[in-house]
């Protein structure tokens, strides 16, 4: 992209102020230095002077893999946008609501469906073509922008390729490849592509922000597999580190067929228990509010006509609430697949001799016992199987049976 | 005023779902009541619509004192009141008035749930008609069906009938009156195929169960009749997963009494008992196989494949192929 590498070469010439609220993205310089450099030539934009830098553009595609912070990232953007004195200073009002969200001229899309839907993006549309209010630019953040289905993604497409003045788009989406967004969004946004954070940067955050023990820290940070998020989960929650332990133990423990069961059984049900803990402490008291919004509870006339319509309306919030278990239970079925993958690379590694590091370094004993027992080409199958169970996943299998399926041949080898 | 000595019970209680018996029994309940008096008037009412003056109004004997049939349909949404109103009649019946109530045996509010056991403490009298479930019960249906329309069957035509003709009782009833009229008296198996030709009720579950015991020829047959009347591809990959996943788990879990496999295993006794004799042909390499193979046609039939079909028909194929590997 010949855009990206211009401004790449002016980041570099006049290398500029780096902002304090840039602290919050963990370990990645090179984007930030192209990030402030833009939020700098859209201070002066905003003032009013001419500066054809081109560091500024109006749509942004943020990608990198799992917990690389592209989120963060671009509230992060978002924030040094909005920024009352113009280079990001992590303390004004602007940067303060941007970051958080609640910046009246920055809008989130975050899914917490399984998808994104049209009318969603349509509205969306709308909402992009004013002018910011209180802000400096109307800021539209849509994270997971895989998650858009094609007609989504459609009728997103005019508002990005031409947005008005003071518009910006930033999308984001998981991937180490572009092109996973399709091609017609990709074509129309400067990419900013996240690396996955080195471990000492992200043990450095989680006891620095958090307050996390360093050795804690630290260890968390080598096992989360660059992934900020999870490392801070790890270090905080002690359920998420037996989570984690469970199944590490899943590879070496399947020694009776018996184990295979009890096995997919634990990771199914663990996720299932995610879930219905999830929706147990929301969705209640959601559709509580929402019948209180529509006048549940009133007397005298018309309060029929009300009661059908908020009767709809609560059909409509539980299939929300259902697509929202549905991914809970997936996201926590996918962390541990993760792990999984994990372990067999680590096999892989030793058997190789490399001394690439290893995702688990604190299960190195038994990586290396598994690599003496098993030859590299069934390793490379068990990790195929978890691989395939991940997809499978995706397209809407069973999770029982796609689990149960991936154990088996785990077992097997 | 005098009643006819003959005349039939004056209070009819219907109770159950089938709805081909409930017919025929307040149909019995009309005939019994014309036969006393040709010129008895029916009318049917569901309970819903019905209000208590408007009951008052059915049952309260008429001038000329001609026989009249009341029908309450749907009791078990009675109300309250609409439930007391009826109780008061039938505590003091009017001559000549015959009330059939029919009640699923259900119902959400306690005046409806307690309806039948008044009336049958009223000394109704009471026609049981549950929902035929059991194929043991559908095949005797149908032996008395036939019986009915004055014929006779053997067990082939029986299984030959319920095959092709399906489980609604409706066309049973019919297939069977037309049968024996068709075939002058005595039904057989031939003269059924002669009729019906094909299968009216195939699940994924006879899919999988032909499949599993490795029965290739059955196993196709039957999933393309499958196929043929509609069965969803996604509830045919489920019952095979489910099939082989079950034979799987019990194979793990090795020889034992199935009463108590149970708990441990959360299946029924009898699925346990079954899968069971059905290991005995797999190898666990083979059954490791016909795991990936359910896995794998659950996403084709959820749109990974192009063809749904060929994709169910390939995994049945592999895993007959998956039991025979040693």
């Amino acid at each position: 992209m010949s855009a990206g590498g211009a401004v790449t070469n002016a980041a570099v010439r006049e290398k500029p102020r780096v902002g304090a609220v840039w602290s919050q993205v963990v370990g990645q310089e090179p984007a930030v230095e192209v990030l402030a450099a833009a939020a700098e030539s859209a201070a002066a934009l905003v003032a009013g002077e001419t500066t054809d830098s081109g560091a500024m553009t109006h749509a942004w595609l943020f990608t990198g893999p799992p917990g690389s912070g592209r989120s963060v990232a671009a509230r992060t953007f978002a924030a040094a946008l909005q920024c009352e004195r113009g280079d990001g200073c992590g303390e004004c009002g602007g940067c303060r609501t941007g970051l958080a969200g609640t910046h009246a001229d920055v809008r989130l899309v975050v899914p917490e469906g399984l998808s994104i839907s049209v009318a969603e993006m349509r509205s969306l549309v709308q909402v992009a073509a004013r002018r910011p209010t209180t802000g400096n630019w109307q800021v539209v953040i849509i994270e997971d922008a895989d998650r858009l289905t094609e007609g989504a993604s459609n009728a997103l497409l005019k508002a990005v390729e031409e947005p008005p003045a003071r518009t910006v788009f930033l999308l984001c989406a998981p991937s180490d490849h572009p092109e996973d967004v399709s091609v017609t969004i990709r074509s129309r946004c400067r990419l900013v592509n996240l690396r996955t954070p080195p471990a000492d940067a992200i043990a450095r955050v989680l006891a620095d922000r958090d307050g996390v023990e360093p050795t804690l820290a630290g260890w968390a940070a080598s096992v989360c597999g660059g992934h900020v998020g999870r490392a801070r989960r790890l270090a905080t929650d002690e359920d998420a580190r037996k989570r984690r332990e469970a199944v590490l133990r899943i590879p070496l423990g399947l020694r009776r067929p018996a184990d295979v069961f009890a096995c997919a059984d634990e990771l199914i049900r663990t996720a299932e228990a995610d879930a219905t803990e999830e929706s147990k402490a929301r969705d209640e008291s959601e559709q509580d509010a929402l019948r209180t919004a529509m006048g549940s509870g009133g007397t005298g006339k018309g309060v029929a006509a009300a009661k059908r319509a908020a009767e709809a309306a609560v059909k409509q919030l539980e299939k929300r609430q259902k697509s929202r278990a549905t991914r809970t239970q997936r996201d926590t079925l996918d962390l541990a697949l993760v792990d999984l993958a994990g372990f067999y690379r680590d096999v892989l590694v030793t058997a190789c001799g490399s001394n690439a590091s290893l995702n688990h370094p604190d299960h190195a004993a038994q990586s290396a016992e598994a690599a003496r027992q098993w030859t590299p080409e069934s390793t490379l199958r068990r990790l195929e199987a978890v691989l395939e169970c991940r997809e499978a996943i995706g397209l809407n299998v069973k999770p029982r049976i796609a689990v149960e399926a991936m154990v088996t041949t785990l077992r097997e080898g | 005023m005098t009643a006819p000595a003959t005349r039939g019970p004056a209070l009819h209680l219907v109770l159950g779902e089938e709805e081909l018996l409930v017919e025929r029994a307040v149909r019995a309940a009309l005939d019994a009541a014309r036969r006393t008096d040709p010129s008895a008037d029916l009318t049917r009412v569901r309970v819903s619509e019905l209000t208590p003056p408007m009951l008052a109004e059915l049952v309260s004997p008429s001038l000329f004192s001609e026989g009249r049939v009341v029908v309450v349909e749907a009791a078990q949404e009675a109300s309250q009141e609409i439930a007391d109103a009826i109780l008061s009649y039938v505590a003091d019946p009017a001559d000549g008035v015959v009330l059939v109530v029919v009640h699923t045996g259900g119902g959400r509010s306690k005046a409806a749930k307690g309806l039948p056991a008044a009336l049958r403490k009223a000394g109704a009298e009471v026609t049981e008609c549950p929902k035929i479930t059991k194929p043991a019960e559908r095949e005797s249906f149908v032996r008395n069906e036939v019986r009915r329309a004055g014929g006779r069957i053997d067990a082939a035509g029986v299984v030959a009938l319920v095959d092709s003709v399906g489980t609604d009782l409706r066309e049973l009833s019919s297939a069977a009156a037309q049968l024996v009229a068709d075939s002058g008296g005595t039904v057989d198996e031939e003269a059924v195929r002669r009729y019906h030709r094909g299968r009216a009720d195939v699940s994924g579950f006879a899919v999988a169960e032909k499949a599993v015991a490795g029965d290739r020829a059955a196993a196709l047959e039957t999933v393309r009749w499958a196929q043929q009347i509609g069965v969803p591809h996604v509830l045919v990959a489920d019952a095979l997963a489910d099939a082989v996943r079950t034979i799987a788990r019990v194979a793990a879990a090795g020889r034992g009494n199935p009463n108590q496999l149970a708990g441990e295993l959360g299946m029924p006794p009898w699925k346990i008992r079954k899968a069971q004799g059905q290991v005995r042909g797999w190898s666990t390499a083979g059954l490791a196989e016909a795991m990936r193979v359910a896995a794998r046609v659950n996403a084709d039939v959820k749109g990974a494949a192009a063809d749904a079909d060929y994709a169910v028909e390939r995994a049945v194929l592999d895993i007959i192929a998956a039991r025979e590997r040693r």
